[in-house]
């Protein structure tokens, strides 16, 4: 041993063998067997027909992620200019939905978005539902509902690796482009963002892989008609499609995909990182 | 004597209710050599950030050319900074961090914006990389370069783009002192041939010597001295340039008449005039200006107390009446033996009294005072808070 410390990671190491590496490996076997555990690969050639699930995970996964990082790089930018003291206000702000468990929160964004719900009663006091000649709009069991969940649940995601990157610029970076002629705009484009890539590609990714997997908010929000990859899966295990064989290869499927992603992601980010051109 | 081209006039800089320059006046001439020297924390680092443009005087007048620029913004001036730490960017490699000023388009007078061609800028970084030596290191990335590299590239990064003005501050701080010493010469070489005006900033004194053509010693937020380096180490204005600049016993002496000064009751030709009659004065009297002789032909006698081998010369601490002074002499005389001294008139500074007076020049304590200076010399200090964290 290298390290006398190291021995306090065997636990660890333990831990991720028994609950990380056994399992994969029997979603492995599970996704290339049938029910008499026979090799076979019906199992990936029946997925075709949800194909339409996988697109939906995809496409709703990529919005929330991407209006999560149009929201949460400006507010950290901004976070990371302010005094100390505003830092570590915004921060427990950030931080304090966290502290209510997930599936309330969510349910919560039920109740304010149900045909009777919050909002819809809000529309109808101004008089809008009257001027549109409707009972209700309808906000839950859309997409667009979905959507507001994930960013709602995983902001916090976006915005700490993105705010942790930005407060530790070096100032002097700044000084010295202002120094060689650039304006406050040049000197974002090509100092801070570049420098701040490896905060978004990290806030990316935890957003983008638990929303493309979710399944509460999807069966919470969209109301039964915005199934995604979540559901499916859990349909195979817990509900009446009981067939773990094929749930195990649509999550073999997902993850190799969301790898294959962020593997390309990181790549393009370092690439990024050394050449930024004008 | 060329141009004046900066100038600052009556600038202070307070920080909530801290003054950290005190009416500061100063004028930079073109193509010179100026070097603001002093301690932590005496207000050198802050001047130039005024220069840059990264700070604004409380009060007080920043001119260019004649033309006031409080207000212009660091990338709208003709001058470039060279950083204590040198604030490369990570994510470019070599040529695209000296690329970086020349890549950004330029505003001319009807506010058109240019680029310069991709050629014209090649040509400007490679002519560059020739002058700092470092030719072939354009794909590295500035991670991997040494200290000394780092420190070069910084250099070209700034008079890649032929500013009127390089600042510099505490450039060589990190470096080790051999490769201090090739630099200093390098930077006056690049300073000559490129013809710019350098405003360098540094704590070392010998630095500051060797390179300038003139210094400003500082402390306290006030300037305590400007003029050649000879002129500042002859004739130091008061105790604190005398004490900051090379070693100095500094006495207490009474000027009796111009051309004769009295320390310790005795009576010394000098050079210097000026000063009323009987007027009490600070005596400077330089290690190197003192010369040995048999005791019984000396003006002052004295025993040795201490004794430092420093390769060229001894340093040898004599007391004198209680009051201890500090020889070098490149003759051995062993500890505990009575020697007399000789002064001639050119080795006797007479200043005026100040603030300064009795703080400085007293050997009493030599070893303690020695480790200080040895200190302050290797490693880089930190002012005005730093960046670091």
């Amino acid at each position: 041993m290298k390290n006398k410390l190291s021995w306090f990671a065997v636990p660890y190491v333990v831990w991720m063998a028994l609950m990380v590496v056994i399992p994969i490996l029997i979603m492995v076997v599970y996704s290339f067997t049938t029910a008499d555990f026979e090799g076979t690969l019906d199992n990936f050639a029946e997925m075709g027909s949800y194909a339409s699930v996988f697109l939906r995970s995809f496409r709703l996964a990529l919005i929330a992620t991407l209006v999560c990082l149009l929201i949460g790089y400006p507010v950290s930018y901004w976070m990371a200019h302010e005094g100390p003291g505003f830092q570590r206000l915004a921060m427990a702000l950030i931080m304090l939905p966290m502290w209510m468990n997930f599936l309330l929160r969510t349910y919560s964004w039920m109740s304010i978005l149900e045909n009777n719900g919050l909002l819809n009663q809000l529309f109808q006091a101004v008089g809008l539902l009257d001027a549109l000649g409707v009972d209700y709009i309808p906000l839950i069991g859309t997409s667009g509902a979905v959507v507001l969940g994930m960013v709602y649940n995983y902001l916090p995601f976006m915005i700490l690796p993105i705010y942790s990157v930005i407060v530790k610029l070096d100032h002097s970076l700044l000084e010295a482009a202002r120094d060689l002629g650039a304006d406050g705009q040049l000197v974002f484009r090509k100092i801070i963002l570049p420098l701040s890539l490896p905060g978004v590609l990290s806030g990316v990714t935890m957003v983008f892989v638990p929303s493309v997997s979710t399944f509460a908010i999807s069966r919470l929000l969209g109301g039964g008609t915005q199934m995604m990859l979540g559901d499916l899966i859990e349909q195979q295990f817990l509900g009446g499609a009981y067939d773990p064989h094929l749930g195990a290869a649509i999550s073999m499927v997902m993850m190799v995909i969301v790898v294959v992603c962020m593997v390309v992601m990181n790549h393009f980010g370092e690439g990024e990182e050394q050449a930024v051109m004008l | 004597m060329s141009k004046e081209l900066i100038r600052l006039a009556d600038c202070v800089m307070a920080f909530d209710d801290e003054v950290v320059l005190d009416k500061i006046n100063l004028s930079i001439r073109d193509k010179e050599f100026l070097t603001l020297l002093g301690p932590s924390g005496c207000g050198k680092t802050t001047t130039l950030r005024i220069i840059g443009g990264f700070q604004t005087p409380t009060s007080g007048d920043v001119l260019f050319d004649g033309v006031r620029i409080n207000a212009v913004p660091p990338h709208k001036r003709t001058i470039n900074t060279v950083f204590q730490k040198y604030a490369l960017f990570p994510h470019l490699n070599v040529y695209e961090n000296i690329a970086f000023g020349l890549r950004i388009p330029k505003a001319d007078a009807k506010g058109n914006k240019t680029r310069l061609p991709e050629e014209e800028i090649s040509r400007r970084v490679t002519e560059m990389l020739e002058i700092v030596n470092l030719k072939g290191f354009e794909k590295r990335r500035t991670t991997q370069l040494s200290g000394g590299q780092q420190q070069r590239v910084a250099i070209a990064r700034a008079l890649v783009n032929r500013p009127k003005v390089l600042l510099l501050d505490e450039p060589l701080g990190a470096l080790d002192l051999k490769l201090r010493k090739d630099m200093q010469n390098e930077l006056k070489r690049i300073q000559k041939a490129m013809e710019i005006t350098f405003v360098y900033v540094t704590h070392d004194q010998e630095e500051a010597l060797a390179m300038s053509d003139t210094v400003v010693v500082m402390d306290a937020g006030r300037i305590q001295q400007i003029g050649s380096p000879e002129d500042i180490y002859n004739e130091p204005k008061n105790a604190f340039v005398a004490d900051f600049i090379g070693e100095s016993n500094i006495i207490d002496g009474i000027m009796r008449t111009d051309g004769v000064v009295e320390i310790f009751n005795r009576r010394f030709q000098c050079l210097d005039g000026g000063f009323e009659k009987d007027e009490a004065v600070d005596v400077v009297i330089r290690p190197e200006d003192v010369d040995i002789v048999p005791e019984d032909q000396g003006q002052l006698k004295g025993t040795v107390t201490s004794v430092t081998f420093k390769g060229m010369q001894y340093d040898i601490i004599v007391d004198f009446y209680g009051f201890k002074w500090l020889i070098q002499t490149t003759d051995l005389s062993p500890v505990g033996s009575r020697i007399g001294i000789k002064i001639d008139p050119d080795g006797i500074h007479v200043m005026k009294k100040s603030e300064y007076s009795g703080m400085f020049g007293d050997y009493s304590s030599y070893s303690e005072e020695y480790e200080e200076i040895s200190d302050a010399s290797c490693g880089p200090e930190e002012e005005d808070g730093g960046d670091e964290e």
